[in-house]
């Protein structure tokens, strides 16, 4: 019975989807009108995480390398951008991409270095690298200032086209997420995909059928940091202030939380993971000083209930309980 | 000044390695990051000062409720914010994250409790020194080295010795295996966090000694150093964690006195990912063949 149902209304949004699809576009353009400022400037923010959710959900959730270093990525692709766009003058267009892709550049020397590494030890290596990226923007002071930052970082101007307001911007990250999502699920269900998923799955498995697992763990990684690179370059331009403390540790944390919320590997529920830790902090802002130990609790609880993540869920069933694999005693 | 250097910098690994026994020990058993290690630290500490300032108790008293309070505050992190997760075999990510909760959750509450300025933690021990040639060493850094040096012996030898140090070693080997021989799986994980918790406390408060001050902030970098030390010296290992703690410890006050205090954290960082690219599984990891 539920299942007939279900089908049926399958069925419907199969075959309405163009209807759907564009009262969802129209939604969301006419979204700014129908808001203050301030939540709009909220979107924008939500708008940035969720690239930086989908792009390290290409690398943690797809590929299963867990990184904790993310805002590294998202940092050195704001400061190449801000600074370009200073010290150079160049227009946003040139700078992101520069941006992206110098972060591009970095994750594949830092890729091939340590992705042969597992676990715990990737993780700490990546938490690393962020934290000496940061300490690096912190002491560097003829070129980022240090603690001070980068103020002044000139809004986006593309083609004559000058950005200020925040609608304006909305609709610039708007683009940047339809792209980010497109592009990204493009690359998740192409050959490539496939190789990133039968390496989360079971990397020796992987090996075995012909995958080069570093070769493929490295393009996921660099793909990966490309993204971050891209959102963080929006972030510097629209914010018009960076410093290395947007770029700590706690920003890879942050950005992790939203794709393990959301479902590890879902690309509709790591947008979701998104949404809900940007908004969740001002909706409790009432609750002043008490909001961030509740934060904090629902994302324990959230975790409790319900493991695989508000939309995550599609999981390939293994045989028995727990395969116990014998290991050497050490 | 390089002998200063190495006193000063083993007495602070010291410590990097009471709490990096924490963190290898759960890992060791659940392969689990334990994020909530940091904060737990801090707690000990924030604890122990509260009760002496507060409730005007005895420093060794305070102390030793602290140590009680963390013990029983790593087994609840354990049952509430763990087992849950296990009993339903979810991905170790989940679990990361759920720590990571607990984490942001205590170290809020502290900063509404008691608010989130660094706060003067008293002079327990006189500052008498002893002067040895051009080098000094200062009661504090005796005491906090004995310390460590009595309780990771202590330790050893728990775990060498005693029925349930050997019920943790079969625990940590393979979970599944240790069930099957009649071992009380979630009491051992839980004591474990009890350990490591009561641990972390001590070293939270001899750090809050060292320093004469604790904030809320102070477990963060210190259980990221922490774990970093774990995985130095090869994570789920004892004596890697004890040896990680005193390398990251000496690395950072050389780095501090020779090349520049600011790239303090990062020459730490650094020396670890070199290690690792080297020897992946850690300076006294083994490579353990994945059998399929």
């Amino acid at each position: 019975m539920i299942k007939t149902i279900n089908e049926s209304i399958k069925n419907r949004i199969a075959s309405n989807r163009i209807v759907i699809y564009s009262a969802v576009i129209i939604g969301l353009i006419s979204l700014p009108f129908m808001l203050t400022p301030f939540i709009v400037r909220m979107l924008i923010m939500a708008g940035i995480y969720m690239v930086l959710a989908m792009s390290l959900n290409l690398i943690t959730g797809v590929t299963g390398q867990l990184s904790l270093g993310h805002a590294a990525f998202y940092g050195i692709g704001a400061y190449t951008s801000a600074l370009l766009s200073i010290k150079l003058g160049w227009g946003f267009i040139t700078t992101a991409f520069l941006g992206a892709g110098l972060t591009a550049v970095i994750a594949v020397l830092l890729g091939m270095a340590t992705l042969k590494l597992q676990g715990a030890y990737l993780a700490i290596v990546t938490l690393g690298f962020s934290e000496i990226v940061r300490i690096i923007l912190l002491n560097w002071m003829s070129l980022t200032r240090g603690p001070m930052g980068i103020t002044g970082i000139p809004r986006p101007r593309i083609l004559s086209f000058q950005f200020t307001s925040s609608t304006e911007y909305y609709y610039l990250i708007l683009i940047m997420v339809v792209v980010t999502y497109i592009s990204m699920n493009r690359i998740i269900e192409s050959r490539l995909g496939r190789a990133f998923r039968a390496i989360k799955e079971d990397d020796l498995a992987a090996q075995s059928m012909g995958i080069n697992v570093l070769k493929y763990k490295v393009m996921a990684f660099t793909l990966s940091a490309f993204y971050a690179g891209l959102a963080g370059s929006f972030y510097a331009h629209y914010v018009t202030y960076i410093d290395p403390q947007s770029f700590a540790f706690g920003e890879s944390i942050q950005i992790l939380s939203m794709v393990v919320l959301g479902g590890l590997g879902s690309m509709p529920g790591v947008m979701v993971g998104a949404g809900i830790l940007v908004f969740a902090p001002e909706l409790m802002r009432s609750l002043a000083e008490y909001r961030m130990v509740i934060y904090g609790g629902i994302l324990s609880t959230m975790m409790i209930v319900r493991p695989q993540g508000i939309l995550g869920g599609r999981k390939v069933k293994k045989k028995g309980r727990d395969t116990v694999v014998v290991t050497e005693s050490s | 000044m390089f002998i200063q250097q190495m006193i000063n910098g083993i007495t602070l690994g010291s410590t990097y390695a009471l709490t990096a026994i924490g963190y290898t020990m759960v890992f060791g058993i659940l392969e689990l990051v334990n994020f909530s290690h940091g904060t737990v630290y801090m707690f000990g500490a924030f604890i122990c000062l509260i009760l002496m300032s507060t409730f005007g108790l005895n420093f060794f008293i305070a102390f030793g409720i602290s140590i009680v309070l963390t013990g029983a505050l790593g087994i609840a992190i354990d049952r509430i914010a763990l087992l849950p997760l296990r009993k339903r075999n979810a991905p170790k990510v989940t679990a990361l994250i759920s720590t990571i909760g607990v984490s942001i959750f205590l170290q809020n509450l502290v900063m509404v409790l008691w608010g989130s300025e660094t706060k003067n933690f008293p002079r327990v021990i006189a500052t008498k020194h002893i002067q040895y040639d051009s080098f000094r060493i200062s009661y504090l850094q005796i005491i906090i080295l004995v310390t460590s040096l009595v309780l990771m012996l202590g330790l050893t030898l728990f775990i060498k010795k005693t029925k349930i140090g050997k019920a943790m070693r079969a625990t940590a080997q393979n979970i599944e295996v240790a069930k099957l021989m009649g071992i009380n799986v979630d009491f051992i994980i839980s004591f474990t966090f009890f350990l490591g918790a009561t641990l972390a406390t001590v070293a939270g408060v001899m750090v809050g000694m060292y320093y004469q001050s604790v904030d809320p902030m102070m477990g963060f970098m210190a259980g990221l150093k922490a774990f970093s030390a774990a995985v130095l010296g090869g994570i789920g290992i004892l004596p890697g964690a004890v040896l990680g703690g005193i390398l990251i410890g000496v690395s950072e006050t050389i780095a501090t006195g020779y090349i520049h205090s600011g790239y303090r954290d990062a020459i730490a960082f650094g020396i670890l990912i070199a290690v690792l690219l080297i020897k992946p599984t850690g300076l006294l990891g083994k490579a353990v063949q994945k059998k399929v």
